[in-house]
């Protein structure tokens, strides 16, 4: 092969310094399921013991890899077994001391999030379910690091509605607990449809029962890239933006592949996938508005997002593809409110609304992401916007997940501030309308015919 | 292992002699260089093999950077696998 092309060292480092192409995430998977013990203190100390072993590398593994590679890798962070199926077998009632453990190992082994106080209720609850979601709220104000998630739904079981309804009360107790911090509680609680096993990105991130003792998952990024592609080519038509989209997701996906196979080989542990998201951050310049935007929108969240929506999250899915051997976890474009400049404008201008973003949630992965709404916002109208939105997951095969702020004591319009990557959000406004009636029916929604393949 | 270091700034005397007398001392063979000028930027692209057995690509970072400083340009060294995973299918 030839020596380097100027033009091509140029446009990586023009894409790394200026247009904050970055690894978001090198997340290590985690199996605690031979942690179960009768003993919740024994538990505990396994759990412990077992995070910060192998775990132990990754963070400063990961930093020698940035300096190498001379491309920025954001987060380092652990996902672990659901903890509801490892808690379980102890007796007991409360579950705060383990989530207490996760925090104090993340800690310990420098990870700024660990993902995984999870229970996968869809079809029902396991005593360690209940107990598990019954405990989030304090674990969540309690832990700094800790982050949770529940499965409510799936194609295949449809939406267990008693679920949805708890998480509605889960979210207002979670802000209510945290009221001192704008409610940031809830921005580390994801409530899923159709969750993925294998996600690297936070909240959501848990290692699924399917996946192996130990792996390395990675999420790439680059929003700002696609942005500056787009902005090249104003005149073309939308064919010539989907193919500028694919060539640039194709590049950003082979420094996450890359960057995975480097974590992977140093630590000694298997490359799971790489998740082909764009993940956008509240930095100028990193945003997926401003892509749609670029498209041709006067504002993200007027006629048209949907469309271009579908567009990009198709387009990045199709240019990543080829780029990685295993694609997998969320693979798709991001929508976070408080963490997107663009959506945090659109929302701060008042043209986006929370209708809006769920029918855009329809084409894009993930769904209603980093939400503020106003804090006297009913449980009940809580779950019934995790109920639609988890039907459009269940209905679309596609993983949707809700993760709405009810800002204590504020009202549409005032600003919300999480700090760092969670970002700021003015609150949405939500309908006033009472949903109380469908959630108190509770029960499970059948799953659909397009769960029933076979 | 090669890497690529990649020198962007202003042109002025003695960039080349300065970074690659530092890249001797530092027992890094040059295998390839290629210059341009840009709009009165200097551009500069050096393909590399470090010759120690287990390089320190963070240290040459470092020391590059603070050569970069001196001269008032800025001065990258990456791992070669970077262009190659980016640009070749």
């Amino acid at each position: 092969m030839r020596f380097v092309d100027t033009a091509e060292v140029i446009e990586t480092l023009h894409m790394i310094q200026v247009e904050n192409l970055d690894i978001r995430t090198i997340t290590m998977g985690i199996s605690l399921l031979d942690c179960a013990a009768e003993s919740g203190t024994e538990a505990r100390r396994r759990i412990y013991d077992k995070v910060t072993r192998l775990a132990e590398r990754l963070a400063p593994v990961g930093e020698a890899i940035s300096q190498e590679f001379g491309i920025p890798i954001i987060n380092k962070r652990v996902a672990v077994t659901p903890l509801a199926l490892v808690a379980g077998a102890c007796a007991d009632e409360r579950y705060v001391a383990f989530a207490e453990t996760l925090d104090r190992a993340a800690k310990e082994i420098g990870v700024n999030f660990i993902g995984g106080f999870s229970a996968l209720v869809h079809k029902g609850y396991t005593a360690g379910d209940r107990r598990l979601i019954a405990s989030i709220p304090e674990a969540l104000a309690t832990t700094e690091r800790v982050c949770s998630s529940v499965n409510v739904a799936t194609t295949r079981a449809g939406i267990n509605m008693d679920a949805v309804r708890e998480m509605g009360e889960v979210i207002a107790q979670t802000a209510a607990l945290t009221a001192d911090r704008d409610g940031v509680g809830c921005a580390k609680l994801v409530v899923f449809a159709n969750a993925a096993e294998d996600n690297p990105f936070m909240a959501g991130a848990f290692h699924g029962v399917g996946e192996p003792e130990c792996c390395i998952n990675v999420g790439v990024s680059g929003p700002g890239v696609v942005k500056r592609a787009l902005e090249k080519v104003p005149e073309a038509d939308l064919g010539v933006v989907a193919e500028t989209i694919k060539r640039t997701a194709f590049k950003i996906t082979r420094m996450g592949q890359l960057v995975a196979q480097e974590a992977s080989r140093r630590l000694g542990v298997p490359f799971g996938i790489v998740d082909l998201s764009l993940a956008p951050t509240a930095a100028v310049g990193d945003s997926v508005a401003h892509i749609l935007e670029e498209m041709g929108l006067e504002r993200c969240g007027g006629p048209g997002s949907t469309a271009a929506l579908a567009l990009l999250n198709d387009a990045v899915k199709k240019g990543g593809l080829m780029a990685t051997s295993y694609a997998g976890g969320l693979s798709g474009a991001f929508i976070p409110v408080s963490e997107d400049a663009g959506m945090i404008e659109a929302a701060s201008a008042g043209v986006l609304s929370l209708e809006k973003l769920e029918a855009m949630t329809a084409v894009c992965s993930v769904g209603l992401d980093m939400i503020a709404i106003p804090g006297d916002t009913a449980p009940e109208t809580i779950a019934a916007i995790i109920a639609d939105e988890a039907a459009i997951g269940v209905t679309n095969h596609k993983t949707t997940a809700v993760r709405l702020i009810p800002a204590p004591g504020k009202a549409v319009g005032e600003m919300v501030e999480f700090g760092g990557l969670l970002g700021r959000a003015p609150v949405i406004g939500v309908s006033g309308l009472s949903s109380a009636g469908l959630i108190r029916r509770g029960g499970r929604i059948p799953a659909p015919t397009q769960g029933l393949r076979n | 292992m090669k890497a690529v270091i990649s020198v962007l700034g202003k042109d002025r005397v003695g960039i080349i002699a300065r970074v690659s007398s530092y890249l001797a001392e530092q027992q890094v063979n040059i295998l390839d260089i290629s210059q341009t000028i840009l709009q009165d930027y200097f551009v500069m692209i050096m393909l590399v093999e470090p010759l120690a057995p287990d390089p320190d690509l963070p240290a040459l970072a470092r020391g590059l950077s603070a050569v970069g400083e001196s001269l008032g340009v800025q001065i990258n060294i990456q791992h070669e696998a970077v262009f190659t995973a980016m640009h070749r299918v």
